[in-house]
């Protein structure tokens, strides 16, 4: 591999082709409602994502999983329509609505096209403003949503997570299931979907991303039309920032399946750190993208051990972390888990390489732009800016932000962030060569 | 509404990136507007001009895929692709994905029964570098054991995940093998771990002299570009690409299926029973008349969505029912299957599930599918051709397989002529010709509990 850098800078045209101004426009309804917005008029539709922030954070103690259970059956009438007449109204015009609740927010997406607006825009107003709830709707619903608990209870991957979430917070929000369980499904009523759909959607914790053939005052009117009826302020709990109350150790959970699922976490950085971007580029070198990681050469290219290794950063509101997964056959687990824990300590203390870093600029700078491929990604980008306060040119800036790395930074960074005693590793399967060890339980006030 | 949990995808990739272009089916195309070149050598260019942004993706795709497999090379069609990345004459093991990476851009392979293909999405000013290099392995590729040894090893731990984890894929894989007899589209794509272990370096190159050439392969690029941007383009780095005798695209003849077969697969990792039942059905190139098209139709009336037929009276108007639903993809090169499956609520039987289910059927069967139910189907497939346009990726894939399934660009174009001018006594032809009991193949994934243990 050592011949491989000629023959690529031979290829490597220029760097700084990109610069493109994209056009975010900042939009505010009458009734104060914000949305960002990039007019764009290539085809005759409209994409809206937004999102309330809450999620299932919002549900109450005992009823995990209403969230989920809300976002299936907004669309199963409302207003006028009942769920039959509304999903018709859905189907005969090819509308996208339908809505998802994650942990830390609950999602919508929308997308008509524009001689279907009118009628588009009267069934989300409905769905927002007028959910039905009607027992027929709220028992099927329930239903299906028992089967995929169910069909997820005895998912290795499931368990993992359970586990690592218990372990590392307990008593925090962050240890209760996102969907709940069978047990929470049963004591949900329409009543309680009728008030957490009260508590969570507000104008306040209200975000929107908007991409299409529509202009700024359109959507303005759209927006006070949607959601201009909305209370101001959300009824949510407050979450307290967490400090995971776990480290290190090496769990095992017994399946009997003949490839070892294999799920690492620490302490991550927050997107709001200013360190955020170069732990970026350190999860991009160690596993984050691509066929180049370390992880990637080393364990699938090298050895074979995998057909997937990736690490991520997992923003979490309160508590940031950073992820790896694995899977390789029951034995040779003991290898792969030495592999991955000498990547990560050789990161953890030497960092990227000044050939890497210069690498991985290259790559995440120049690879930007392909995520606006449609209207519904850019939409759903713009709804990202608006969450996290980006400013209005964050767009056009943010390669800027990489390329302004120094070597220096991101090795200082990498042993910031990077921390394999810390690093908690969960196994599912009928791992060999590896030795279960007690992960270190911290006290609350650490 | 909740999606339904038996959404399958019969296709492999060369790494497990989330990947959308395997979903879609020619069902949701449109008027794209391609346009079209034929090169010296025979390779075929396919452009879709997207000016939304400034990128491209370029795409080639061989057709060859596992079902032109000899009986010796089970699983070579898909290990290929993946040493397709090992590098060239040229290129060291990797390198070119490196160049593309460097140059900002994404790639992945994938492989089907009936094709492979190889893709990168780029800034448009790198697409002359991406053809250079996917031209240079086309024809130059290198291997040698100790890079073809650990990828075989990579592919036996896809397999693991994808299938031997997993019970549903395993009764997936037991029922396509009991679907077909003699047709080789019985062996998974991904191949037995036998087989699998069985490949080798040699094996590799043998199946890459005889397939891959540019009289085999299809140039589709789409994006911020023109067809007078790529065929100069095209012709400086595939042009002087030889062509090659091709073997004739030749599989052995599936018989007519006279009795119903049905399989059954007991997990303790599943928890939630299903059942499915496949028929044979015809894909565009050996459907007779507009069947393939019927057969979409039906598939949107009877079941797709919540305004479905099946969904209706058995879900809506039932309450034995969980979910229900049909399924049809008509992009393959010989024949495919037309799919029902049901799912019981909880405390029902399996078997109550599927008697419902072929009772309603049945009745369908006998009374035909109702006009007005055929006129919004019709409606709600064609309308969904401005959305297909939307995306830079989905129009690639949608020729890319039209093309190595035996159908044709001008097919993809008049989809949504074809589909309207499909009659109720079209969609009631083919039910009644397609969905029989004897051409089928039951499959039913049940919990392992001690009942079923002890019967």
């Amino acid at each position: 591999m050592k011949k491989t850098a000629a023959i690529v800078l031979f290829f490597l045209v220029s760097v700084t082709g990109y610069a493109r101004a994209y056009g975010v426009q900042k939009v505010v309804s009458e009734s104060g409602i914000e949305a960002l917005l990039i007019e764009d008029h290539t085809t005759p539709l409209v994409s809206v994502e937004f999102s309330f922030e809450g999620g299932a954070t919002a549900d109450p103690e005992g009823k995990e999983g209403l969230s989920v259970f809300l976002s299936s059956t907004l669309d199963e009438g409302a207003g006028q329509w009942n769920s039959r007449s509304f999903q018709k109204a859905l189907a005969d015009d090819s509308i996208t609505l339908y809505f998802s609740s994650g942990r830390e927010s609950f999602g919508g997406t929308f997308v008509s096209r524009l001689e279907t607006l009118p009628q588009a825009q009267a069934l989300l107003k409905a769905a927002i403003n007028e959910p039905r709830f009607e027992a027929e709707a709220v028992e099927r619903i329930r239903e299906q949503i028992r089967q995929g608990l169910q069909s997820r209870k005895e998912s290795p991957s499931r368990k993992i997570q359970t586990f690592a979430r218990e372990l590392y917070f307990p008593a925090h929000t962050y240890s209760r299931a996102v969907d709940g369980s069978e047990d929470t499904l049963d004591s949900m009523t329409a009543d309680d979907l009728r008030q957490l759909h009260r508590a969570l959607f507000a104008r306040s914790n209200l975000h929107i991303g908007v991409s299409g053939a529509i202009s700024a005052e359109e959507l303005s009117v759209f927006l006070d039309a949607v959601f201009g009826a909305l209370p101001l302020k959300p009824e949510i709990p407050f979450v307290e920032d967490i400090q995971p109350q776990a480290r290190g150790g090496l769990v095992v959970i017994d399946e009997q399946i003949p490839q070892s699922l294999i799920y690492g976490v620490q302490p991550g950085l927050s997107r709001h750190d200013p360190d955020f971007y170069a732990a970026y580029v350190i999860n991009h070198i160690l596993g984050g993208g691509g066929f180049q990681s370390r992880l990637y050469q080393s364990v699938r290219e090298e050895r074979g051990l995998v057909y997937s290794i990736n690490t991520s950063l997992y923003d979490l509101d309160h508590s940031p972390l950073i992820l790896v997964s694995a899977a390789t056959q029951n034995a040779r687990v003991g290898e792969t888990v030495a592999l991955l824990r000498e990547e990560w300590k050789r990161m953890q203390e030497e960092g990227p390489t000044a050939r890497e870093l210069e690498e991985a600029k290259l790559y995440l700078t120049g690879s930007y732009p392909l995520r606006f491929t449609s209207t519904g990604r850019i939409a759903g980008m713009l709804l990202s800016m608006h969450r996290l306060a980006l400013p209005l040119d964050f767009l056009e800036k943010r390669n800027s932000y990489i390329e302004a790395l120094s070597l220096a930074d991101v090795q200082r960074v990498a042993g910031r962030l990077l921390d394999t005693e810390a690093l908690t590793l969960v196994i599912a399967g009928q791992p060999e060569g590896v030795v279960a060890v007690e992960p270190e339980r911290l006290s609350a006030e650490n | 509404m909740q999606p339904s949990v038996l959404a399958k995808s019969l296709q492999l990739c060369f790494w497990s990136m989330a990947f959308s272009l395997g979903a879609l089916s020619l069902s949701q195309a449109a008027v794209f507007n391609p346009q079209t070149a034929v090169l010296d050598n025979g390779m075929e260019v396919v452009v879709i001009p997207n000016h939304r942004a400034p990128i491209v993706q370029h795409m080639v795709w061989y057709r060859v895929g596992s079902a032109d497999e000899g009986p010796d090379e089970k699983g070579v069609a898909h290990f290929l692709e993946h040493l397709m990345f090992k590098g060239t004459k040229k290129l060291a093991p990797g390198e070119f994905s490196n160049i593309v990476a460097l140059n900002g851009g994404e790639e992945n392979a994938f492989t089907s029964q009936d094709f492979t293909a190889y893709y990168q999405t780029v800034a448009k000013d790198r697409l002359e570098i991406m053809m250079a290099n996917e031209a240079d392995r086309m024809v130059n590729l290198r291997l040698s054991d100790d890079v073809v040894l650990p990828e075989r090893e990579v592919v036996r731990e896809e397999r693991r995940g994808r299938i031997d984890n997993r019970p549903s894929s395993q009764l997936s894989e037991v029922m396509q093998a009991s679907f077909y007899l003699a047709h080789p589209y019985r062996y998974p794509i991904i191949g037995w771990d036998a087989d699998i272990q069985g490949l080798t370096t040699e094996k590799a190159l043998r199946f890459y002299r005889k397939w891959y050439a540019p009289n085999n392969a299809i140039l589709v690029v789409a994006g911020d570009v023109t067809l007078e941007d790529v065929l100069p383009l095209a012709r400086k780095y595939y042009g002087p690409v030889e062509p090659r005798a091709l073997p004739e695209r030749k599989r052995a003849v599936e018989p007519e299926q006279l009795a119903a077969r049905r399989v059954t697969l007991e997990s303790e990792r599943v928890s939630v029973p299903n059942l499915s039942i496949r028929y044979h059905a015809p894909g565009y190139r050996v459907a007779e008349g507009n069947d393939a098209y019927a057969l979409q139709v039906l598939d949107q009336v009877i079941g797709t969505g919540p305004n479905s037929l099946l969904y209706q009276r058995l879900v809506l108007d039932g309450d034995r029912v969980a979910q229900v639903g049909s399924g049809y993809a008509a992009d393959s090169y010989d024949g495919t299957h037309f799919s029902f499956y049901v799912a019981p609520k909880t405390g029902v039987d399996i078997e109550e599930a599927e008697r419902l289910l072929r009772n309603e059927v049945g009745r369908i069967l006998e009374e035909g599918v109702p006009a007005e139910a055929v006129e919004q189907a019709k409606k709600q497939l064609q309308s969904a051709s401005v959305f297909a346009r939307d995306s830079l990726t989905l129009a690639p894939g949608i020729f890319g397989r039209a093309l190595t399934t035996g159908s044709s660009v001008e097919a993809v174009e008049n989809w949504p002529e074809t589909i309207r001018a499909v009659t109720v006594d079209d969609v009631n032809r083919v039910l009644r010709r397609f969905v029989r009991d004897e051409a089928s193949v039951t499959g039913v994934l049940l919990p392992k509990t001690a009942r079923n243990e002890g019967s």
